[in-house]
């Protein structure tokens, strides 16, 4: 009997090991935007303490939390990184598997960036900009018309003739749901489409209609990561993607970005709150596992330390825009307090 | 009788005059021909196409640029109580190293007469790898003794200084690129010139671990190729003794009836389920279930080993269906028990097709990334594993797993690094198959 042989050779070697082996790492997993910085960290954390260094893994913000509620123990992960906060569906099911405390920690913004080939015309875009370009329907002499748009010039005049190609992250990234918030939101509010949706629709349908894409091909999912709207742009040089600052950052020769209201996106004019498309980027620990895992603590207070998530430190080089409140997080991380109820 | 005449008697044509169906049938083969030709360029086009995109992105991360630098390790800066203790030694943290390598950096350049082209001691340092500094530290706290010594260190130049020497960078990309400038090419230049900075091959390729996005120069495929090897013994170990003994039995011993077929027919499908779904069962099984840790080889060893077994299984019944039934006939007919039959003759004769099953089937799993993802094997691991058996519970990446980590990040320097990597990775997977073929040649036995 293969399958009853293998089953039970399996189980033997599990119970060799076991229980008995304690972990010695820090484990972390979670949003594949916060992993760069989370490595960052990881390395130098290994380099400069006596503990070994952690292990970050990717997987997405949603998936990182999940595991992060699937109960308390060893084989279970200690850190989750979030490019968006933590729901209320993520927390009751923490609750039930018995993960009832949370600390949340926000170590910083990320901005997001509208950039173009480097040799192609140069954008000055506006929220409005980007919903009369991309939306399914968009305000034309005061009704709602389907959108025809098919230059940026047509969009509005300042815009240089390039045919509209836009790429932007699919659903499943957490960037998407900023870009929906921040830009299409805002465009669907500024050009009056908005107040027309409710109108027709009702409150609650006409602002999800605000976020109804149009689907000729104009507006390109990307469900991969930023190198995949890289290759995209370099194979189709009309194109504009969306990227994370960090990425354009180290891709300054082959991009280049748009303004956004007039604000060119940079680590200054994010954290000034200037440059509007931003979010907060989190982590979340497992109280349970303080004292438990060797180097928890060591691990999540040198991450939000001056030396690492500061203004001059490794992760604003990289293009982490640092808190300006970083100094209220690093109080709470030092005294281990945990997360309120969401508000 | 002349060709004029053949041709006028019909029925009575010479054999070396074509009629119109021969022909036809001539040509009809010369098409096939020239298809399966095409058929064969057009894989071999791919092939080659293939080898040469990887080699081409690849190849050069085989050397590597690096700077001598005669660092003075200032006893006043690493040791503060003057005592050589390694405690208070530890407590000064790489970013107190930085500083004495730009320095020393710095000294060289006076000493050759090397202008700094303007650049501040911030852009001369960006010119060293940021991995130097621990590299520097580890140095100095395994020797206390070097402190207060002026020593040779062989640092590692940083990403961008590398791809300006294997091509990737320009002067006129750094003229756009935030992340370094002419003047700091023009520097590296003039370093260069002067012996400085040179290129060599690259073994912390091969040894080291993986890197942050900020340092791709010092990233390594040590932990991956150690990983892969500890899944690799787990598979061997777990499903060379289960799939041998499953095939001798289902071929051998097995009664012919629904359930052995309902068996049969499993196997034969498990060996098409896509391996995520392996995964997805050894996240259930091995990881919440069993408790075995995340990142682990071994977890990725036993879900290999799943992946694997009907793999192995069918081409080990292949086999021992190959050896004719004389054999097991003539054993059984001088006296031998069922068993002895199958272990003295059968099996010796089928050794050789088992072992090119199993070998094709690791080559396989080493490759495999899909099942990884959910155990935790897709991650940032930087740590080596320990000696077996210990070593098996430690995280580990996979050769694969890295390949697919590095065409993810951002700098574009990772991508010598995955085509690095697929080389190796292509590498082992050749030398497997080379195995497989030549003990097919030299032991199989055709009747």
């Amino acid at each position: 009997m293969n399958a009853l042989k293998f089953t039970v050779s399996a189980f033997a070697l599990a119970a060799a090991a076991g229980a008995a082996n304690a972990r010695e790492q820090v484990q972390v997993a979670g949003s594949s935007t916060v992993l760069p910085y989370a490595a960052i960290v990881a390395e130098a954390f290994g380099e400069n303490f006596e503990f070994p260094t952690p292990v970050v893994e990717g997987g997405g913000s949603g998936a990182g939390r999940k595991k992060l509620c699937e109960g308390v123990g060893e084989n279970t992960i200690d850190v989750a990184n979030s490019s968006s906060r933590i729901k209320q569906s993520d927390i009751d099911l923490c609750t039930q598997n018995g993960v009832t405390e949370i600390m949340e920690v926000r170590i910083g913004y990320d901005g997001i960036v509208f950039a173009s080939d480097i040799n192609g015309a140069e954008f000055a875009f506006t929220p409005a900009d980007w919903y009369n370009a991309l939306a399914a329907e968009v305000m034309k002499d005061g009704a709602l018309v389907p959108n025809a748009a098919k230059t940026w010039a047509d969009v509005n005049p300042a815009l240089p003739a390039q045919d509209i190609l836009a790429f932007i992250p699919g659903t499943k990234h957490g960037t998407r749901e900023v870009f929906d918030v921040k830009v299409l939101e805002e465009g669907c509010k500024a050009s009056g489409a908005e107040e027309a949706f409710i109108a027709a629709k009702g409150e609650e349908d006409g602002k999800k209609a605000c976020l109804a894409l149009r689907t000729d091909g104009v507006s390109v999912d990307i469900d991969g990561d930023y190198t995949e709207t890289l290759a995209r742009i370099a194979a189709n040089k009309n194109g504009i993607g969306v990227f994370g600052l960090s990425f354009y950052q180290n891709n300054t020769d082959k991009l280049q970005v748009a303004t956004m209201d007039g604000v060119t996106p940079s680590v200054e004019t994010i954290s000034s709150g200037d440059y509007p498309v931003s979010r907060p980027l989190y982590f979340y620990v497992k109280k349970a596992h303080l004292g438990v895992i060797p180097g928890l603590k060591e691990y999540i207070e040198f991450f939000v330390s001056d030396d690492m998530a500061g203004p001059d430190g490794p992760l604003a080089e990289y293009g982490l825009v640092s808190d300006p409140e970083l100094a209220a997080t690093q109080a709470a991380v030092a005294a281990e307090t945990p997360m309120g109820p969401l508000e | 009788m002349t060709d004029t005449t053949a041709q006028t008697v019909p029925g009575k044509r010479s054999l070396l005059t074509l009629d119109d169906r021969t022909r036809r049938r001539n040509a009809a083969e010369a098409r096939f021909r020239a298809y399966g030709l095409a058929a064969v360029t057009v894989a071999l086009i791919a092939l080659t196409l293939l080898l040469v995109s990887i080699f081409a992105n690849g190849v050069s991360v085989f050397r590597q640029t690096t700077i001598a630098i005669p660092v003075t390790l200032d006893a006043k800066k690493l040791d503060k109580s003057g005592k050589l203790d390694p405690a208070v030694m530890a407590k000064v943290t790489t970013v107190g190293y930085a500083p004495l390598l730009t320095k020393g950096l710095q000294a060289a350049m006076e000493e050759n007469g090397i202008s700094d082209q303007g650049l501040k001691a911030k852009a001369i340092g960006a010119l060293i790898s940021q991995d130097a500094p621990a590299q520097l530290r580890d140095m100095v706290l395994a020797d206390p003794t070097l402190v207060g010594q002026t020593i040779s260190f062989e640092a590692l130049a940083s990403g961008r200084i590398d791809g300006y020497f294997k091509g990737r960078v320009t002067m006129d990309s750094a003229a756009l690129d935030s992340n370094i400038s002419p003047e700091q090419l023009a520097l590296a230049d003039a370093l260069k010139d002067a012996g400085i900075l040179h290129s060599r091959f690259n073994m912390g390729f091969i040894t080291a671990p993986d890197a942050s996005e900020q340092r791709p120069e010092a990233a390594g495929l040590g932990v991956a190729i150690l990983g892969s090897l500890y899944m690799m013994i787990v598979v061997l170990v777990l499903s060379l003794p289960i799939g041998v003994a499953a095939s001798i039995y289902l071929e051998e011993f097995a009664p012919k009836n629904r359930f052995t077929d309902l068996i049969e027919v499993n196997i034969s499908n498990l060996a098409a389920v896509p391996s995520i779904v392996y995964g997805i069962l050894g996240l259930a099984i091995f990881i919440n279930f069993a408790g075995l840790p995340q990142s682990a080889p071994i977890v990725g060893g036993l879900v290999l080993t799943l992946m694997t077994l009907p793999r192995i299984i069918i081409p080990a019944r292949a086999a021992l269906k190959a050896v004719p039934p004389s054999i097991r006939d003539a054993a059984l007919g001088v006296g031998a028990s069922k068993m002895q039959s199958v272990f003295h003759h059968v099996l010796p004769l089928a050794a050789p097709g088992i072992l090119t099953g199993m070998i094709i089937g690791l080559a396989q799993a080493l490759g495999e990334t899909a099942p990884l993802l959910l155990i935790g094997m897709v991650a940032f691991v930087r740590e080596y594993p320990g000696a077996p058996p210990e070593g098996f519970f430690d995280p580990a990446s996979a050769l694969p797993v890295q390949v697919y980590n590095w065409t993810q990040r951002a700098d574009p320097a990772f991508v010598e690094r995955a085509g690095g990597a697929i080389i190796v990775l292509l590498i082992f997977l050749v030398t497997m198959n080379a195995a497989a073929i030549l003990l097919r040649r030299r032991f199989e036995r055709r009747w």
